[in-house]
C-alpha cells in the first residue's frame, strides 16, 4: 500500500507520519511537495499536521488553494483514501471533502494533551482494528479544534455514522457532541483531531494509534 | 586630534556608548565615525555582543572535553554522541524585549535561539526554557507570565520543535525584569558543521530569509540597559517574530548546506546586519562589501543606519561558493523565501556598506567584533553586607516544633499542613498550566511527557536518508540512544552565596540529568545579572562564575557556549535600581546510551522499596520552607560535596542501568518532604515512610523534612532486588544512605512517620494533587 504525505509550507508532522507509515510498518511512503500535480501512484494521502501557510487568515484557508489539493480532491472522488490529522482536518474541512469547521479552542488556549477517545464505530475501514467501544488513548495538540457544524449537518453526521472518534472523557476544546474524528458520507476520508501517528511506537509509551494505520493493510490483504 | 565631534554627548550616550569608548572609535577609525558607523560601535560594543564586563570571568570556564567538538565562540556549542551523532545546543535569554512586550518577546527569543542551531547545520530537535517572574498574585506578573508563556507558544509550536522541559520560578525579585532564558537542541543534518568565519576572497556574500524593516532597533543595546519606567516607550526595539517563515527557513538552510556551495552562515540576531557581516569577517581574517541597495525591505525610505541596526526576524547571511549562488537562491525561493546576493568576500580586513553608489560605513572588522572593549573591575575586597548579615542567621531564630507541627506567631500548623502550603506554592506546584499549552511531542521523539521526570528524555533517531531505506523496505528505525537536557537555577542560593550557589546549580543540572540515567556531558550557561558596575552587582557575578567554573569542572562538564545578560534591574518610581537575584541558569545535556533503561520521577510498583541515597544533613538556610513558611530569605545555601555528588549520581545511574531503580527524584526545593509528595503525585501511588526521628533526637523535625541539601536522590527499587541493591549501597556509599520505607497502592495517604510510630505527615493523593496541579490556573482566574 503507498503512502503519501503532503508538506505545504509550514507542515510540522509530515515527517513524524512517515516514520509510521515507511519506517514501522514498511510500507513504501513518499513526500508529496505541495506544488505536485501527479499523486496517481498513490493508495492513501495523508495531510499532516502543522501550520500551513502558518494558518495565516484562518486554519487551513490558504492550504485548500495549493496545486495539490485539486488531486487529493480527485483522489477522494475515486473512492481512494484520505486521511487528515489536526492540521490536516482543518484542510480538509476547508477543501468541502469533510463537513463542518474546527474552530478556536473553547478556553483560547493550545493544548497538548494525551486524551481518551471512544472508536464509536469499526466498522470503517478506518477503525476496523480496533474492538466495538474501545477506549484508546491519543495525543491531540492544537489550538483550533473545536469542532462545529450547523444542527442539520451534525444530525447528518451522526444519523450516517460518520462520526468515529469521540472524547471520552472531559471534553478538551468544546467540540460539538464531542466529536473528534469523523468521516465522509462514503467512508473514504477521515479527518481528526488527535494524532495516531504520535501513539504508534511503543518506545514513546503508547501504540493506540498504530492500530488505525495497521487497519488499512489489513483490508488490502483482505482485498487481495 | 581631529575636528570637534559631530556628535553631542546626548546623541553619543543614545547609542549606548560611553565617552571613553567614543574616544577609542575615534582613534581606531583615525576619524570622526558618521551616524552609521556610531550605531554599528553601539550595538557591537554592547555588553550582549561583546561581553565586555563578563570575558575576563568567562575565561576561567572550562571548555574542552574528549567530547567537545564546537566550544565557545560559535553559534552553538557541538558535541559527540558517538554513533555519527553529533549534538548542537545552546541558551539565550530575550529578558528585557520581554519585560516589555511579554508575547513578542518571548517568542522572538525562541525564533532567535532556534537559528544558532540550525547555523550551524542541526535540525532543531527539542527546547527548554527557564523562565522566572514576580509574584503570581500581582496582576501585572500575571499579564507578563501569560504573555511569555503565549509567546513560546505560539512561535515552538508553529516551528514544529516540542518544548519538552524547564523550569519556572516566581518571586518578587523579579517584578519588574522577568527572565525569559530559552534553550535549543539540535542533531546535526549535514556531513560538515556549518562555522561562521568567512572565507574565499571574492566569493559572493548572500542574504537570505525575510525582508528587512525598522523592527526592533538597537535591541541589542536596549538589552544592555538597565530597564525605567520610559522602557516602555522603547517597544519598537522589539522584534516581530513569523515562525511560519522560521520553519521555511530551517527547510531551505538544511537543504542548502547539504548542497556544498555553502561556505559559512551566520544568522541576524542582535544587530543584525552589523553584527553578521563583522562577526563572519573577524572569524575568517578577512573583510566583507555589503550593498544595502540589494537588501529586499519591508519599509520604504529606510536609511544605512536604520539596515544595519534592523533586528527584523527570521534572515541569515551566507558566504557562497563563487558561481553555485544561483543553485542556493533557488532552494529558498522554493520555500518562498527572499534570497539575494549583497556583497562580496574581500581581502583587506574591513567591513564596507555601500548604500546608493555611496560608502555608507566601512570600519575595520576586528575593531567592531574581536577587539572590543574589555572591563577588568575591582572585586569587593569581602563579602557585602546584605550576605554577611544573611549569613548570621541560624535555625535557632524560629519557634522549635513538636510532632503536631510548628507554633508561628500563636498558630499552630501541622507538618502536613506546611507541606500541602508548599506544593500549592507557584514555584514548587506542577506546571501544567504552562507545558499543556506548548506542543512537547512534536517529531515523536518525546520520551518523557514534562513533569514525568527530573529532565526531558529526546530518542535521536537516524538521520534522514540514513536510518530508513527508502520505499517499500522496512526501514532500519529504533537506534536506541537519547539525549537529556535540563535548565536549572536556585536563584535564592545564588544571591545568599554566589559561589557555593552556583556549584549548586551545576550540581544540581547533572544530579536531574542522573536521575533520568543520562551520563551529563555538557554546558550551556546563561548569566543573568543586573549591573556589573555596581560593587555588589561584580561580586555576584564574579563569585557566581568562579563556582560555575569550579562545578564544571568537578563535575565533567564542560562549557560549550552561552549568553550574559547584564543590567537585569528595574527603576521603581523613586529611581531606586532593584536588582535581580543573580541567575546564571545552566542548561545541561546528558547521553541515554538505551532508551530502555532509563527511569521518571514517580512510584512505578506497590511495595517497591524507597531510599534516600546521599547525606541526612541538610540546612534551613536558603530554603523555600524559610522562604514561603517563615517569610524569611537568610542564611547559607547548603554546600556541594562535589565528592559525594558524583558517587550519588553514579550510583544512581548505575542503579537506572540495572534495572534495580524503577524511579529517582532530586530532592530540591521544599526538602524530602515535598520530593517524596512529588513521587506520590507523578506515580499516583501512596507511599508509608519511617524516618529515624526519635523524641531525644536533636535534629529540628522541619529541618528533616524540609531541609535542603545537595547530593540528595530518593529512589525506588523493586523488592526483591532489596538485599543485593543494599549492599551495592553499602559498598559504593558507605552509611550515606538510608531505606526510608515502602510504595502503596493507589488508595494510600503520603503517611510520615517518625521511630515510635508518631504520625508527622498523613495526607491523601488526592488532596496533594488539587493543590499541586491547580496552583498556577487558581491564582490566574482571580
Amino acid at each position: 500500500m503507498k503512502f503519501g504525505v503532503v508538506v505545504f509550507p509550514g507542515s510540522n508532522c509530515d515527517r513524524d507520519v512517515a516514520y509510521v507509515t515507511r519506517d514501522l510498518l514498511g510500507q513504501p511512503t513518499r513526500m508529496v511537495w505541495h506544488q505536485d500535480t501527479d499523486i496517481a501512484d498513490l493508495d492513501v494521502v495523508i495531510i499532516p499536521g502543522g501550520f500551513s501557510y502558518g494558518d495565516y487568515l484562518r486554519c487551513g484557508a490558504i492550504a485548500r488553494f495549493s496545486p495539490v489539493m485539486q488531486q487529493v480532491v480527485e483522489h477522494a472522488q475515486k473512492g481512494k483514501l484520505v486521511l487528515g490529522i489536526c492540521n490536516g482536518f482543518q484542510v480538509l474541512t476547508e477543501a468541502g471533502l469533510l463537513p463542518g469547521a474546527l474552530a478556536r479552542n473553547q478556553d483560547l488556549h493550545f493544548i497538548c494533551d494525551r486524551v481518551p477517545l471512544t472508536v464509536e464505530s469499526t466498522n470503517s475501514l478506518w477503525t476496523q482494528a480496533y474492538n466495538p467501544g474501545e477506549v484508546i488513548t491519543l495525543p491531540i495538540a492544537h489550538g483550533e479544534g473545536r469542532f462545529y457544524a450547523d444542527e442539520a449537518t451534525l444530525s447528518e453526521i451522526e444519523d450516517n455514522g460518520q462520526v468515529l472518534f469521540r472524547y471520552a472523557g472531559e471534553n478538551p476544546n468544546g467540540s460539538l457532541n464531542n466529536i473528534a474524528g469523523i468521516c465522509d458520507r462514503q467512508g473514504n476520508v477521515l479527518g481528526m483531531m488527535p494524532h495516531p501517528e504520535r501513539a504508534s511506537d511503543p518506545v514513546l509509551g503508547g501504540s493506540d494509534g498504530l492500530k488505525l494505520f495497521q487497519g488499512l493493510l489489513e483490508k488490502v490483504v483482505a482485498l487481495a | 586630534m581631529t575636528a570637534t565631534s559631530p556628535f553631542s554627548p546626548q546623541e553619543i550616550a543614545a547609542e549606548g556608548i560611553k565617552p571613553e569608548e567614543y574616544a577609542e572609535i575615534v582613534r581606531r577609525l583615525g576619524r570622526h565615525p558618521n551616524k552609521a558607523e556610531l550605531g554599528m560601535f553601539g550595538v557591537m560594543w554592547s555588553e550582549h555582543c561583546c561581553y565586555k564586563n563578563s570575558r575576563p570571568l568567562l575565561k576561567q570556564f572550562p571548555t574542552t572535553g574528549p567530547r567537545i567538538l564546537v566550544g565557545p565562540g560559535e553559534n552553538a556549542g557541538v558535541v559527540d554522541l558517538g554513533e555519527g551523532l553529533q549534538l548542537a545546543f545552546k541558551i539565550e535569554s530575550h529578558n528585557h524585549p520581554s519585560a516589555v512586550e511579554p508575547f513578542q518577546g518571548a517568542a522572538t527569543g525562541v525564533g532567535g535561539i532556534l537559528r544558532d542551531i540550525f547555523t550551524m547545520g542541526a535540525r532543531p530537535i527539542a527546547l527548554l526554557n527557564s523562565l522566572r517572574f514576580g509574584s503570581l498574585e500581582d496582576p501585572k506578573t500575571q499579564r507578563l507570565f501569560s504573555g511569555v508563556v503565549a509567546g513560546i507558544s505560539h512561535y515552538g509550536n508553529c516551528v514544529g520543535v516540542p518544548t519538552v522541559g524547564g523550569e519556572v520560578y516566581f518571586d518578587p525579585a523579579y517584578s519588574g525584569n522577568p527572565l525569559v532564558n530559552v534553550m535549543a537542541l539540535g542533531l546535526m543534518e549535514t556531513p560538515e558543521i556549518v562555522k561562521s568565519g568567512a572565507a574565499g576572497i571574492g566569493n559572493p556574500v548572500l542574504y537570505v530569509g525575510s525582508t528587512t524593516g525598522r523592527d526592533g532597533m538597537g535591541g541589542a543595546s536596549f538589552a544592555s540597559a538597565e530597564l525605567s519606567d520610559e522602557s516602555i516607550d522603547d517597544r519598537p526595539a522589539v522584534q516581530v517574530g513569523d515562525p511560519f517563515l522560521e520553519k521555511s527557513l530551517i527547510e531551505a538552510c538544511l537543504e542548502a548546506f547539504k548542497t556544498g556551495a555553502v561556505v559559512a552562515a551566520q544568522d541576524m540576531g542582535a544587530a543584525g546586519i552589523t553584527c553578521s557581516t563583522s562577526e563572519m569577517a573577524a572569524k575568517g581574517g578577512v573583510g566583507i562589501e555589503l550593498d544595502l541597495d540589494k537588501i529586499p525591505v519591508r519599509e520604504t525610505r529606510m536609511v544605512p543606519y536604520e539596515y544595519l541596526l534592523s533586528e527584523s526576524q527570521e534572515r541569515m547571511l551566507f558566504v557562497a561558493h563563487q558561481g553555485r549562488e544561483q543553485e542556493l537562491i533557488d532552494i529558498f525561493h522554493r520555500w518562498g523565501l527572499q534570497a539575494v546576493v549583497a556583497g562580496t568576500v574581500i581581502a583587506e580586513p574591513i567591513v564596507r556598506i555601500f548604500f546608493q553608489g555611496a560608502i555608507a560605513a566601512e570600519i575595520p572588522a576586528d575593531a567592531l567584533a574581536e577587539n572590543t572593549p574589555l572591563y577588568e573591575r575591582e572585586l569587593l575586597a569581602e563579602p557585602p553586607e546584605y550576605a554577611r548579615l544573611a549569613w548570621e542567621w541560624s535555625s535557632e531564630a524560629l519557634p522549635t516544633g513538636t510532632t503536631a507541627g510548628i507554633e508561628i506567631q500563636g498558630n499552630l500548623h501541622s507538618w502536613q499542613d506546611i507541606l500541602l502550603t508548599l506544593l500549592n506554592t507557584p514555584t514548587i506546584a506542577s506546571k501544567n498550566w504552562v507545558y499543556r499549552q506548548y506542543d512537547h511531542q512534536v517529531q515523536n521523539n518525546t520520551v518523557f511527557l514534562p513533569g514525568g521526570a527530573d529532565a526531558a528524555v529526546v530518542r535521536l533517531r537516524p538521520l534522514e536518508g540514513q536510518g530508513s531505506r527508502g520505499a517499500g523496505e522496512q526501514g532500519g528505525v529504533n537506534s536506541l540512544s537519547g539525549v537529556a537536557a535540563t535548565v536549572d537555577c536556585n536563584p535564592r542560593y545564588v544571591y545568599l552565596d554566589p559561589y557555593e550557589g552556583a556549584k549548586a546549580v551545576v550540581a544540581e543540572a547533572a544530579r536531574n540529568l542522573s536521575c533520568v540515567g543520562a551520563e551529563p556531558l555538557a554546558v550551556t550557561d546563561n548569566l543573568n545579572f543586573g549591573s556589573p558596575e555596581k560593587p555588589i552587582g561584580y561580586w555576584q557575578l564574579s563569585e557566581a562564575c568562579r563556582g560555575l567554573a569550579e562545578g564544571c569542572r568537578e563535575l565533567a562538564t564542560p562549557v560549550t557556549g552561552g549568553n550574559v545578560s547584564l543590567y537585569n534591574e528595574t527603576f521603581d518610581t523613586q529611581g531606586n535600581p532593584q536588582p535581580i537575584y543573580p541567575t546564571p541558569v545552566v542548561g545541561m545535556v546528558g547521553l541515554i546510551a538505551d532508551l530502555t533503561k532509563i527511569c521518571g520521577q514517580g512510584w512505578q510498583g506497590v511495595g517497591d522499596v524507597i531510599y534516600l541515597l546521599g547525606a541526612s544533613i541538610t540546612t534551613l538556610g536558603a530554603s523555600e520552607y524559610l522562604a514561603t513558611i517563615h517569610n524569611t530569605v537568610a542564611g547559607r545555601p547548603p554546600r556541594v560535596d562535589f565528592d559525594l555528588e558524583r558517587r550519588v549520581q553514579k550510583v544512581c545511574r548505575e542503579g537506572i542501568h540495572a534495572g534495580s531503580v524503577r524511579s529517582a527524584h532530586d530532592c530540591a526545593e521544599g526538602g524530602l518532604a515535598v520530593a517524596l509528595a512529588e513521587s506520590c503525585l507523578a506515580g499516583n501511588l501512596g507511599a508509608e515512610i519511617h524516618l529515624e526521628v526519635s523524641p531525644t533526637q536533636l535534629q529540628r523535625l522541619d529541618e528533616v523534612l524540609f531541609g535542603e541539601g545537595g547530593a540528595r536522590i530518593l529512589v525506588s527499587v523493586v523488592s526483591t532486588q532489596q538485599a543485593t541493591w543494599e549492599s551495592y549501597l553499602q559498598e559504593h556509599l558507605g552509611q550515606n544512605w538510608q531505606k526510608l520505607g515502602i510504595v502503596g497502592n493507589t488508595d494510600t495517604d503520603l503517611a510520615v512517620l517518625t521511630t515510635d510510630n508518631q504520625t508527622l505527615i498523613r495526607v491523601s493523593i488526592e488532596e496533594m494533587n488539587d493543590r499541586y496541579q491547580n496552583a498556577i490556573a487558581r491564582r490566574l482566574a482571580l
